[in-house]
């Protein structure tokens, strides 16, 4: 397919349907898209001290994302250089040193060919600079580690650009201690990736899909859930990027400190101050303890939402892998971290009072999308954003606008048409 | 603190329940979650009865870890509340199941309660597929007045820490 062929698979408002479907440009996909950009592979608490690793995915491609004795991020390609093997099958751990299972080279954690057994069998020697562990070029903004496969593209924080502030925000759920992962659902479902892509910032399905979530809070809880009705926004923040503020009263966790304690955060509270905690900081714990009140989605595959990050793996064109990824209050009470280990696993996982139902659509969309190839997907909603709301001279529209999807869609058109 | 190691909450001390009265008990339990009689499964658990479905293998604590569920009496109420409600689109309908539980070991007997390991094998059918799911689950059954009762039911699924998809039904 060409690339004038792509441009006219995107409009403004709309996507035609073989964006879901086709094989072809799937495969163009992870060339275009997930070879090209700033890909997320890691939070920096997944490696947390020198000789720490965590195990990851560009694209399709499996990565092992490592942490040097000198406190350097490196994003290697999981493959020896030898025979192609694996190096490391491990989620997450320890290492010093990866060693091939097959024939035995190693590799020290920045890919640097350690050593070979009985090198000297190769007759005309061999260089181990030349077989090193293919390392992608890796830069971190606030703990956020990306990767990247083009060594001459702009540097991440440029591609984040007015993302950044929100990335800043979404962290100030730290309360004070750092963030860091708590642990992971993972789940697939059977479609392609950029439906979920829309989702993180469609708020308009929210009430419907999610209403047995709703129904399962206690009224005050519900009340701030009913995320149509607080005078929230969409925004494009640029490069596909775009934030979905559900709760505006949560966008800074560091504000109305004094506010009272919510009902179902009472009990923490206690606990808290039973424990001994000054009173300002159990404000500050219990506000930050339900995650911000925005969904920030960046491009291509990781969103900082509520209180987790959500990352995308494409696996075939009709096949997408999730990650909830929990996150916590690094060194923060045990009391906390539990509470949100508990509310991760009411809304989420492949058993949440929420995942589930999403997944349940996400399909929906790919089974009948194998219906009228000619029709066009519409992200054509948009109302006026609330009075100055939006960062000056950006793009937005009430809480239910498409307005994040079609800041996607238009990077998508972009970036497949270069 | 959840794990089947802790100690029952319990002050009547009574004779632990046979291994096969055991078995036809979880027997029993299968076949409500397979008819989705959730209503009746409720009052088939202890008020301190904790159901839990973890992501990872080989632990004991399950409270400071991410689960796929960790439910106590609430929150079970709920979740069959949410089911059942007609309004949850994975849900309704939901697959179809069919589950098999065997290789019982019982491996605490105790006052007034057993703990037993035993393999689950469950087929999901919906939208033209067909999967199928496996899992280590452990039950700890006590005797009360009112007959025997679920305390703690801990399912590992063999593949937890590995991707799943969408569930919309209890294991």
């Amino acid at each position: 397919m060409s690339s004038t062929d792509f441009a006219t698979l995107v409009r403004d408002d709309r996507v035609l349907t073989p964006m879901y479907t086709d094989e072809a440009i799937f495969e163009e996909e992870m060339d275009r898209i997930f070879k090209n950009t700033w890909v997320w592979v890691a939070h920096a608490s997944d490696v947390p001290t020198g000789n720490t690793f965590k195990t990851s995915w560009v694209g399709r491609e499996p990565v092992i994302v490592t942490r040097d004795k000198q406190g350097k991020i490196h994003t290697l390609l999981n493959r020896c250089r030898h025979r192609a093997a694996s190096v490391c099958e491990k989620r997450k751990g320890k290492a010093s040193v990866f060693v091939c299972p097959y024939h035995g080279w190693s590799y020290d954690v920045d890919g640097k060919l350690r050593k070979v057994p009985h090198i000297s069998g190769y007759g005309e020697g061999l260089d181990t600079d030349d077989y090193g562990l293919v390392s992608l070029r890796t830069e971190e903004y606030n703990g956020m580690i990306f990767a990247t496969f083009k060594d001459d593209i702009q540097p991440l924080v440029e591609f984040l650009g007015s993302a950044k502030k929100w990335i800043d925000l979404f962290m100030k759920q730290g309360g004070g201690y750092g963030v860091k992962t708590l642990g992971e659902h993972r789940f697939r479902f059977p479609g392609n990736w950029k439906i979920q892509l829309e989702n993180t910032t469609d708020a308009y399905h929210f009430p419907i899909v999610h209403k047995t979530f709703l129904d399962s809070l206690d009224p005050e809880a519900e009340n701030v859930f009913q995320v149509l009705a607080h005078g929230g926004w969409v925004e494009d923040l640029g490069n596909g990027h775009s934030v979905m503020v559900m709760i505006p009263d949560l966008i800074d966790l560091e504000d109305n400190l004094d506010a009272p304690i919510p009902q179902r955060f009472e009990e923490l509270a206690k606990e808290l101050a039973a424990e001994g905690m000054p009173d300002d900081q159990v404000r500050r714990v219990v506000r930050a303890v339900g995650g911000s009140g925005f969904n920030l989605n960046l491009f291509p595959n990781v969103a900082c939402s509520m209180a987790f990050f959500r990352v995308l793996r494409p696996i075939e064109v009709d096949e997408t892998e999730i990650m909830h990824v929990a996150i916590g209050m690094d060194g923060g009470p045990d009391a906390a971290n539990r509470m949100r280990l508990r509310l991760h696993e009411h809304f989420q996982g492949p058993m949440g009072f929420g995942t589930p139902d999403d997944a349940e659509g996400w399909e929906r969309v790919q089974r009948g999308a194998r219906a009228g190839q000619d029709l066009w997907v519409m992200v054509n909603r948009g109302v006026d954003a609330p009075e100055g709301v939006a960062a000056p001279g950006h793009n937005a529209g009430d809480v239910s606008a498409e307005t994040g999807m079609r800041a996607a869609y238009q990077m998508w058109k972009r970036m497949m048409t270069a | 603190m959840s794990t089947i190691a802790e100690p029952l909450n319990r002050s009547d001390a009574a004779a632990a329940p046979s291994l096969q009265d055991a078995i036809q008990f979880v027997w029993a339990e299968a076949d409500m979650l397979d008819r989705l009689d959730y209503k009746a499964w409720l009052p088939l658990w202890t008020e301190d009865g904790r159901y839990i479905v973890p992501t990872e293998r080989d632990i004991s604590d399950y409270d400071d870890r991410l689960n796929i569920l960790n439910d106590d009496a609430e929150m079970r109420q709920a979740r069959v509340k949410r089911l059942l409600s007609g309004f949850s689109m994975s849900s309704a309908p939901p697959a179809r199941t069919v589950r098999t539980v065997s290789r019982f070991v019982p491996v605490v007997v105790e006052d007034g309660a057993i703990t037993l390991r035993a393999a689950m094998i469950m087929v999901e059918y919906k939208y033209e597929r067909m999967r199928t799911m496996a899992a280590d689950v452990v039950y700890r059954i006590v005797s009360t007045a009112d007959g025997l009762k679920l305390d703690r039911k801990i399912v590992t699924l063999v593949n937890c820490d590995d991707y799943q998809h969408g569930i919309g039904y209890l294991l």
